[in-house]
């Protein structure tokens, strides 16, 4: 009798699917969860679904026409994705490309850092339960689409870099909106902290959950403002400067908690940081060509290159292999969103459920990233 | 007793970031030209795209129903999807057999307006159309021919 009582009360893990369609995934991620009552004792990502093989495809296509594929990868830093392919092709090539390019692409870089981490930091309260942030995010980063469609011709997908440039030169109104939006960010910002930053709930929510020692971090291979809250210094722009970042002063922003809170703080100070990189070079454009003329077919010599850059998740790599041909032999993409979210069942095992989102949200995961 | 005086303390200061919140969300209560929400299918009259906002790709046409488009394909491998199909056809010019453009045939559905086309064109026949309302019923009603029928190619350009 007593046998069959301590069965029937004995505690089994059970497994739930969380995905592939679920709104605090942010695309389709299907994680299969491993349950003990509420506690989390296991989680797999299991990933595929939003495949697209560009690696593959752009073994087929010209140097140009790789460009406009990185896009659609990280599509919230899709600028710096563009510019880390064309930084490649010129270093395969060992082309100069002019001051003033340089200088342009590193102000849209970091406008495309800031409008990601807006874009986050809306869907970070909204995931937490504060609706309001997510209108209030999408509210200041309206004015930075308006700058890209008004000089790069789109919205999100802007492909306005090509190997040895940049498409066409900045609108005549670039400079003066930019400086607008920064007038106008700098007095918004503050309301950032005033919403999310101090509220009660949010804080109880996030301070020490789903910590990341940077042992951890380094060992999983985080990087990005992930990394930086444990502690990592990892900063491509401050270590490795590519484009215009080794002319201006900025400070990696670090934390050393590595918990949900440390990585929310990291972006929000990265923010001020962009701002204050994008100041610094507005004023100073240096007149000149916007492009260094290419052949119209690029052809790269037998070698192997890798450029890295810093988008708005962490480290981007572009290696490329190529064998004379006008199609590269191989290209491979180190993409930050697939290297963070390895470190996911480390951070949140033994959390709660609800806990799980926080941490899957201050790891800022974008799928088409992860899955390529 | 320092436990008490905490957890008064923490209903204080929760107590307070809440209000100080909602004294944002207050704020744009009582200031509603703040507000910059657009009602789209209402404003379409006064809605103006930016000038080099890529919406599709037009076959410019003058007043007489002439392009500039010589067949060159030189968009059609330019383009990475195989979005542009240039059909060319054989014309008599003085006695010569020259190659003219018979359909110029544009996939919407394909197209990733990444506009690499139009700085590939060598004649600036095509360029980037403001338009961006695209939905339609009928996928087939995607594939656009984009010369107009009887137009012919503008005198001069080669």
């Amino acid at each position: 009798m007593e046998e069959i009582i301590t069965k029937e009360l004995e505690s089994q893990e059970y497994f739930i699917n969380m995905g592939p369609q679920h709104p605090s995934t942010h695309g389709v991620l299907r994680l299969v969860l491993s349950l003990d009552g509420e506690i989390i004792r296991n989680v797999e990502p299991h990933i595929g679904y939003i495949h697209r093989s560009i690696e593959k495809m752009c073994e087929h296509d010209s140097y140009q026409q790789i460009v406009h594929l990185t896009d659609r990868m990280d599509y919230l830093s899709c600028h710096i994705n563009n510019e880390a392919v064309c930084l490649a092709v010129e270093m395969g090539l060992q082309l100069e490309v002019p001051e003033r390019v340089k200088v342009i692409r590193t102000i849209i870089g970091e406008l495309t850092r800031l409008s990601s981490h807006q874009l986050w930091w809306g869907v970070m309260g909204m995931d937490l339960g504060a609706i309001t942030t997510f209108l209030y995010g999408f509210r200041d980063r309206e004015m930075i689409t308006d700058i890209f469609e008004e000089t790069c011709g789109a919205r999100l997908t802007m492909n306005y870099n090509v190997p040895g440039g940049l498409m066409f030169d900045i609108h005549p109104n670039f400079q003066k909106r930019t400086k607008d939006f920064i007038a106008h960010f700098k007095k918004k910002l503050p309301e950032y902290d005033d919403l999310l930053s101090n509220n009660v709930i949010f804080r109880n929510r996030t301070i020490g959950i789903g910590k990341l020692s940077k042992e951890d971090a380094i060992s999983y291979g985080v990087t990005g403002p992930s990394a930086r809250a444990s502690g990592f210094s990892c900063d491509v722009r401050k270590h490795y400067p590519y484009s215009a970042y080794d002319k201006v002063q900025f400070k990696e922003v670090l934390r050393s908690e590595g918990d949900c809170y440390a990585r929310y703080e990291c972006r929000i100070d990265e923010m001020w940081e962009s701002l204050s990189i994008i100041e610094q070079l507005i004023d100073n454009i240096p007149e000149g060509p916007f492009k260094t003329p290419t052949k119209a077919v690029i052809k790269l010599p037998k070698g192997e290159w890798y450029q890295k850059v810093e988008t708005a998740r962490g480290e981007f790599g572009v290696y490329i292999i190529s064998e004379g041909q006008k199609n590269p032999y191989r290209v491979k993409f180190r993409s930050p969103g697939f290297s963070n979210l390895s470190a996911l069942n480390h951070m949140a095992k033994d959390s709660k459920i609800a806990d799980l989102v926080a941490i899957m949200s201050t790891l800022d995961l974008v799928i088409p990233d992860i899955d390529r | 007793m320092k436990s008490i005086i905490n957890y008064f303390k923490e209903i204080y200061f929760g107590l307070k970031s809440l209000v100080t919140g909602m004294r944002v969300t207050g704020h744009y209560i009582t200031h509603p030209k703040e507000i910059i929400t657009q009602q789209y299918p209402e404003n379409r009259d006064t809605l103006k795209m930016f000038e080099r906002f890529r919406g599709e790709v037009v076959l410019l046409h003058n007043e007489n129903n002439e392009h500039r488009c010589t067949g060159c394909s030189a968009c059609e491998i330019a383009c990475p999807n195989g979005t542009i199909e240039i059909i060319n056809k054989k014309v008599d010019i003085d006695g010569r057999k020259v190659k003219a453009l018979d359909t110029f045939v544009y996939h919407l559905q394909m197209c990733t307006m990444c506009g690499l086309c139009i700085p590939a064109c060598p004649t600036d026949a095509i360029k980037m159309a403001n338009t961006f309302e695209h939905a339609v019923f009928d996928r087939s009603k995607l594939t656009k021919v984009l010369n107009k029928p009887g137009s012919k190619l503008m005198d001069g350009v080669k």
